[in-house]
């Protein structure tokens, strides 16, 4: 059991897609708790993809190999651990998107991989989004978490004018938000009245788990 | 370390290159080249050269001058103390040492610079030998904790027992090479172990214009005769010891580098030599001579190409500046010079770390220039095509997938590492964020930084027991001659 385990970490540690879900259709075939497998397998994987990452072993490409090798598994273990036991253990639901004016994607795609990978559900409403849409995405989906990307310094002001307009639409308090993208900064942050901001994918996760909690 | 084969600069025309050589040549067969050395001017005479009365000056011929080119080798290999192969010198192999020979540090916490003693050289052995771009290290500090006619072999004594690479240095005096030479057969075990497997290279300078002083024609002479590689570092001053011209400071180079060449054939045809240099512009405001003008480079590169014109290894101090400590100044004529100097093919670039007109070292900077070394050599390993087509097939499978991003494709994490050279964090290519978590430093700072965590857990490649034992009996025999009978603390960093 602890090798199958350890094999389910290392085939998320390296970024092995197939394998993972190889690993993921074996442990629904031999019947093994599938919270064990993701707990202590496949999620110590991909937490410490992300330990090398900060320690600069670990560059974007492995790091979002290993995310999707988790996505992946998860994806496949999913009716099974909904059958085990209600939702499927989700952290909480993201809603994530890179705000209008600004088509740059890559870093929110990042952020939603490494969300995903590591528990939450995530709406990816894509690039840039439009100001109202994401306001009635909060509304519909009753997210826990807002996420929104602005890569450029003249789109960021949308980044203000969503919470603003959350606040007008009297649901800013339903949901926690996170900003991020290149010219955001901790003080942009508190400035515009976002719950919290991260400059990279892994702190994203560390900061949900932090204000989720 | 990867074979660098493609020279991608020649500043010179061939047809300029030929007329230089040419005058280069007449210049030694009319005016000649005083010759200040006995045993030179015997070598000389006995061999066509023509020698004035008072037997100071040298006609040397064309013919002379061809045949001596003919017998120095293309090219030789240089060897770590260990004895494996660390480079290939000649072709278009690039190779950089640390700027050699400092009388003077930049003490970065001091913010001053001071004379260094025997702990800066020791720091800067170990630093160098923990940077792998630089393949060699040099003797490139001037510890002032002893008399200045000891310091020559004590530097080298220093570099043996710490570092591993070969090393480029230089005699200050006379006897200087018998005890040196004794240092290098120590680490081989013989004379001929020590040519078969060089260990170091000695610079050997001639005076501008167009005279070989005594010392600098024997350490010709002994490194011919021991099979050590030597190097010729022509300087002229262009308008102050040389014509103030570019094309006529190149004339004067050629003729300094090709006299030097045949003296040292002449001790021992065959016997491994440099094609080098350290010229530079005098400023005419300042009475300086700035190694990091731009003709200086200009300078530097066209000879360069003269020498591999000659079919011999070349070499250059490149990749330095004036400024006084590591600021802008410092890094734009370090990286301008490192960046022409390996685009023309240069095989031995020294210059890293010096600030101040070539003498001042500065292990900050050391630590800042490596980074322009290990991005030369990216630039000139070129750009590769690493499949059967340049583009096409990794856009077509992008097309093809369900890949949004390039960044999940199996074609980037094949390739991503080899394609981009990753710099360290001395290199700034953090978010606004992650520069201001860090404290908002600058380079220096970033570097000061780093210069700590090398210094303060080194990983030594210090000689074995046994040949400390060895070196450190002939220093000590050594040093008794000019009245030192107890060495400065040495061993500082041995207990590390």
């Amino acid at each position: 059991m602890r090798e199958f385990l350890a094999e389910c970490k290392n085939a998320v540690l390296d970024g092995d897609r197939e394998r993972a879900v190889g690993l993921a259709v074996r442990a629904i075939d031999d019947g093994i708790e599938v919270l064990d497998v993701i707990e202590q397998g496949f999620a110590v994987g991909i937490r410490e993809a992300g330990d090398r990452w900060e320690k600069g072993e670990y560059f974007l490409p492995e790091l979002a190999f290993s995310a999707e090798s988790m996505k992946a598994a998860m994806e496949t273990l999913r009716p099974a651990l909904i059958e085990s036991g209600g939702k499927g253990r989700s952290k909480g639901t993201v809603v994530i998107g890179t705000v209008q004016g600004d088509i740059h994607d890559i870093g929110k795609m990042l952020v939603a991989t490494m969300l995903a990978a590591n528990g939450y559900e995530i709406v990816d409403l894509g690039a840039d989004v439009a100001h109202d849409r994401f306001v009635s995405e909060v509304k519909n989906q009753q997210p826990d978490l807002l996420c929104m990307s602005a890569l450029l310094t003249t789109t960021m002001m949308g980044q203000k004018t969503i919470i603003d307009m959350l606040s007008e639409a009297g649901i800013r308090n339903s949901v926690k938000v996170l900003i991020g993208g290149a010219p955001a900064t901790e003080t942009w942050a508190s400035d515009i009245g976002a719950d919290g901001y991260a400059d990279n994918a892994v702190a994203a996760v560390h900061k949900a788990d932090e204000i989720l909690s | 370390m990867p074979d660098r084969r493609k020279r991608r600069l020649s500043i010179l025309s061939p047809q300029d290159v030929e007329q230089i050589i040419n005058e280069a040549i007449q210049t030694l067969e009319e005016i000649g080249v005083y010759v200040e050395n006995d045993t030179a001017i015997e070598l000389l005479d006995g061999s066509g050269a023509k020698v004035s009365d008072d037997r100071k000056r040298v006609f040397i011929s064309a013919e002379l001058c061809d045949r001596c080119v003919e017998s120095a080798p293309s090219s030789f290999s240089l060897f770590n103390r260990e004895g494996d192969e660390v480079a290939s010198i000649g072709g278009e192999m690039v190779i950089f040492d640390p700027g050699s020979a400092a009388i003077s540090v930049y003490d970065f916490a001091k913010k001053q610079i001071r004379k260094p003693n025997t702990k800066d050289a020791i720091e800067f052995v170990a630093l160098t030998d923990q940077l792998p771009s630089y393949a060699a290290q040099s003797t490139g500090i001037v510890p002032n904790d002893v008399p200045d006619s000891l310091a020559d072999r004590y530097r080298l004594f220093l570099s043996l027992v710490y570092g591993s690479k070969p090393v480029i240095t230089g005699t200050f005096e006379k006897d200087a090479f018998g005890v040196m030479l004794s240092m290098l057969i120590a680490c081989r075990g013989g004379t001929d172990a020590l040519a078969a497997k060089p260990l170091a290279i000695f610079d050997c300078c001639p005076s501008p214009p167009l005279m070989w002083s005594d010392l600098t024609c024997q350490a010709l002479i002994d490194c011919a005769r021991n099979g050590v590689p030597a190097e010729t570092v022509s300087m002229p001053l262009s308008g102050a010891t040389a014509p103030v011209t570019i094309t006529g400071s190149l004339v004067q180079h050629t003729a300094e580098s090709l006299s030097g060449l045949v003296i040292h054939q002449l001790a021992n045809p065959g016997a491994p030599i440099v094609y080098g240099g350290a010229p530079a512009i005098f400023d005419m405001r300042k009475a300086t001579t700035p190694l990091g003008a731009v003709e200086t480079m200009m300078i530097d590169i066209a000879y360069a190409q003269i020498g591999k014109t000659l079919g011999l290894p070349v070499h250059a101090y490149m990749g330095l500046s004036d400024a006084k400590l590591p600021d802008y100044q410092a890094g734009f004529e370090t990286a301008m010079g490192a960046t022409l100097a390996a685009l023309a093919g240069v095989n031995i670039v020294s210059g890293p770390g010096m600030l101040n007109f070539v003498s001042c070292q500065s292990l900050e900077k050391l630590v800042l220039d490596h980074e322009i070394c290990a991005m030369t050599h990216r630039l000139i390993d070129g750009i590769a095509f690493r499949e059967t087509t340049a583009g096409f097939d990794a856009l077509k499978d992008f097309a093809d997938s369900a890949s949004r991003s390039f960044m999940t494709t199996e074609h980037t994490r094949r390739f991503f590492r080899d394609e981009v050279y990753y710099p360290s964090d001395v290199v700034d290519r953090g978010t606004q964020g992650d520069w201001e978590q860090g404290g908002s430093t600058r380079a220096s700072e970033r570097a000061h930084a780093k210069v700590r965590e090398l210094l303060d857990n080194p990983e030594l490649s210090l000689a074995d027991d046994d040949l400390i034992g060895e070196l450190e009996a002939i220093i000590t025999a050594d040093a008794k001659n000019f009245g030192v009978h107890e060495l400065p603390d040495w061993r500082v960093l041995l207990t590390k």
